[in-house]
């Protein structure tokens, strides 16, 4: 229970659907807000007692949990890890696979629980070949992106009540009919533990912000940046250019490179990809019986999905889209999708061009 | 789609909530139960209408009644009427005593002789006042939690030590320490002395003019700290002893109550329910002390029995701890796993100071014992009381043990 009303209205769903339910807030980080101020952040005082006194009103026990130390560990620590080695790292995704349905999970088996239920906008389905993770009804709303890293085991103990509500709007009434506090409360966006949205200035204090060149491809410099980190494949904004570019067009980033603290820039076709690939995969139900299949694929939270043809080998999984794919960043998730259904992800780690160097 | 539908359960789950049929109440030291008579007396006074700083007849009634209930107050700590600063509980008591000590301190004399280990009221007075500029002169506790004599004598010795401050016991290990020995030592070294007596208020005997002696001004013990709901009277209630030699600077100014110590319109009710708890506990506590000793005896020794790992911490012996405190260290099971299990079993206990989140902190004084941080995070305190009996500490025994196995096999 985050103190937001998407988990304030889970929790209530659970209890009306006859479960013995404990509320927990999650302590993630040691030197929490006092105050909601705005949006940003999450899991400060103001939002811990939210998240009582919603229990209070269902009801149900209620208890704080520390999970910093995992937290900055796995989530924080890896976040600056993965900018420091110039990937786009989604800390939320990290956060699921490593605490709340990992660390968190564990430790309410041990406890005597049969599952951890979030607010979480997806759905489980009990399909043939056992369970499935599918998205939610509200498209717009749909989280189930963040959960493609959890596999069969973790989500055969995880329950997500709101996965079936066709809106956003809908829960915020349903929270306000039940009579919890926190039904018009805003959603919480960006990032948790950088609770002023200041992502760049938060990373150049812990990375160091060290002065580089910005490099076009054929390694010419065009400008130089304050540090590689603040740079994302596909990025426009924040690139001070020096030189323009010999077609006027506007450029785009393609490569981060923090060994020698470039950043490659290019035009917009640069940005696209052929091929993307990586090792390290899920499945969130049985791997795959086939090495090659038709699915769509999601490379970001807010992306479109689109139709591909994955290859499943021992070494890495490849997914090669219908039509190129723009501005993948290594680092991120990239989520197989048959239908509304999850198949599971895999990290990217290399990416294949749609355009030979050089052009 | 079709709907999920049971979820898979685990195999074993542990007790049900309240399976002994009740609540089982092990946490005396956070709060302990309103004595019906304390009830009774505030509900009578209240009801009758006057502000005692009033001077017509209503105002003298209500007036009348706060007075003898100082009196009573009085008469139970060992020091005269004029002494005694009623407050609003133990946290205002101590913030009044170490800030107001310190705002008339001797010029010249900038730092607060603190030990290790006292509740986060006098802590985080004293860090107050250290970004204000005082000093800090730390002493360390010895490996059972008590202020060694001779390291607060050392600490009282070195230059400007405006004033010291120290707990009679401790709140959260219960050891006990030589309050006549640290009074003696503050006296002699002419530094003005508050003692928290929040924890140890009728449990221990405790006469401020025995301690005091007759200690000049501005020396030796000059005030003292007690709180209402510790001893079943109303939370809300509390008292400062202070010397009526003491120099004492006010937190709240307004009507100039109590001899400007503490203005504000005086808490009649409460004082009568303070009075009266006071006298209670203070009469039965020769024979409660006894009584909870035994009790708490057989639970560490029970607990030792089916968790042999687990270790008492603080004072060895019986009589150098408070009696009802059981404070143990349950090596690889963290406090916040054993509190929920306990808690689903029908226990109440607790460890060390929750935060505003609600977050279960790790010790900070059984830190101050050179504990580790893991170990601080790894402690319960059972306190009894009052309202203790056998079947409080069967309950704790029935659940300690399949509560301990759980708990450290979730230890991450």
């Amino acid at each position: 229970m985050s103190g937001g009303v998407d988990s304030a209205v889970a929790a209530a769903r659970a209890v009306e659907a006859g479960h013995d339910v404990v509320g927990v807030h999650l302590a993630l980080s040691r030197a929490g807000g006092t105050l909601r101020t705005g949006s940003r952040g999450c899991c400060t005082i103001e939002d811990a007692m939210d998240a009582r006194r919603a229990a209070d009103l269902l009801g149900i026990p209620f208890y704080v949990w520390d999970f910093s130390e995992r937290f900055r560990e796995d989530v924080i620590d890896d976040f600056v890890a993965e900018y420091r080695a110039g990937r786009t790292p989604n800390p939320c995704l990290r956060c699921n696979e490593k605490i709340k349905f990992a660390a968190l999970l564990e430790r309410a088996m041990e406890l005597g629980f049969d599952a951890v239920c979030t607010g979480h906008y997806a759905t489980l389905v009990d399909g043939e070949g056992g369970l499935e993770l599918h998205r939610a009804s509200d498209a717009a709303k749909d989280q189930s992106y963040v959960l493609g890293v959890l596999n069969a085991e973790q989500l055969a103990h995880t329950y997500f009540p709101l996965g079936s509500t066709p809106s956003k709007a809908l829960v915020r009434a349903e929270a306000a009919e039940r009579g919890l506090s926190v039904a018009q409360k805003p959603d919480s966006h960006d990032i948790c533990f950088i609770p002023d949205g200041d992502t760049r200035g938060w990373l150049a204090e812990k990375v160091g912000a060290e002065q580089g060149e910005i490099l076009d491809r054929g390694g010419n410099v065009v400008g130089t940046h304050d540090g590689a980190h603040a740079f994302t494949v596909g990025q426009r904004r924040g690139l001070r250019l020096g030189v323009p570019a010999p077609d006027g067009k506007p450029r785009f980033v393609l490569e981060v490179r923090p060994v020698s603290n470039t950043v490659v820039v290019g035009p917009k076709e640069a940005l696209a990809i052929a091929e993307i690939s990586g090792e390290r995969r899920s499945w969130a139900g049985a791997a795959p019986a086939a090495e090659e299949f038709v699915c769509e694929v999601q490379i970001r939270a807010h992306a479109d999905p689109v139709p591909a043809r994955a290859f499943v080998a021992e070494d890495a999984v490849r997914v090669v889209p219908d039509e190129p794919l723009d501005g993948v960043a290594p680092g991120q998730s990239a989520v197989l999708y048959v239908g509304t259904r999850v198949l599971g992800q895999f990290t990217i780690d290399r990416t294949v061009s749609a355009v030979p160097v050089g052009v | 789609m079709p709907p999920r539908s049971a979820i898979r359960a685990t195999e074993s789950r542990p007790r049900a909530r309240c399976e002994s049929g009740g609540v089982h109440y092990l946490d005396h030291a956070a709060t302990t139960d309103l004595r019906p008579e304390a009830a009774e007396e505030w509900l009578r006074v209240a009801r009758q209408t006057g502000n005692a700083s009033s001077t017509h007849g209503a105002g003298q009634r209500a007036r009348r009644i706060l007075e003898e209930s100082r009196e009573r107050l009085a008469a139970v700590l060992g020091c005269d009427p004029i002494e005694v600063v009623l407050t609003s509980g133990g946290t205002e008591s101590v913030n009044l005593a170490v800030q107001g000590l310190w705002r008339s301190r001797f010029s010249g004399r900038e730092s607060i002789l603190l030990p290790d280990g006292e509740h986060h009221a006098t802590l985080d007075t004293v860090a107050a006042l250290a970004a204000e500029g005082a000093r800090v002169v730390p002493v360390a506790l010895d490996g059972v939690g008590r202020i060694p004599a001779d390291a607060f004598a050392a600490g009282l010795a070195t230059d400007g030590v405006a004033l010291a401050t120290a707990l009679v016991a401790n709140n959260e290990v219960g050891t006990v320490n030589d309050a006549a020995a640290l009074a003696a030592s503050a006296r002699s070294a002419s530094v003005p002395l508050h003692l928290d007596a929040v924890a140890a208020f009728g449990h221990l005997p405790l006469s401020f003019a025995a301690l005091r002696g007759d200690a000049p001004a501005g020396a030796g013990l000059v005030a003292l700290s007690v709180a209402g709901h510790k001893i079943g009277a109303p939370t809300g209630t509390g008292a400062l002893v202070v010397a009526r030699t003491a120099h004492l600077a006010p937190l709240q100014h307004g009507g100039g109550q109590q001899r400007g110590l503490r203005s504000g319109t005086q808490d009649v009710a409460g004082a009568a329910a303070f009075a009266l708890a006071a006298e209670l506990a203070v009469a039965e506590r020769a024979a409660e002390a006894v009584r909870l000793s035994a009790l708490r005896d057989r639970l560490v020794a029970g607990i030792r029995e089916r968790v042999p790992s687990a270790e008492l911490i603080g004072h060895p012996d019986p009589a150098g701890r408070l009696p009802g405190n059981a404070h143990l260290l349950f090596p690889g099971a963290p406090s916040e796993s054993l509190l929920f299990l306990l808690d689903v079993a029908g226990v109440s206990a607790s460890a060390g100071s929750a935060c505003q989140a609600g977050i279960a902190e790790p010790s900070h004084v059984v830190q101050a014992l050179g504990r580790s941080e893991v170990e601080a995070r790894s402690v319960i305190r059972f306190t009894l009381g009052r309202t203790s009996s056998d079947a409080d500490v069967d309950a704790v025994l029935a659940a300690i043990g399949d509560a301990y196995e759980r708990a450290s096999g979730a230890a991450r």
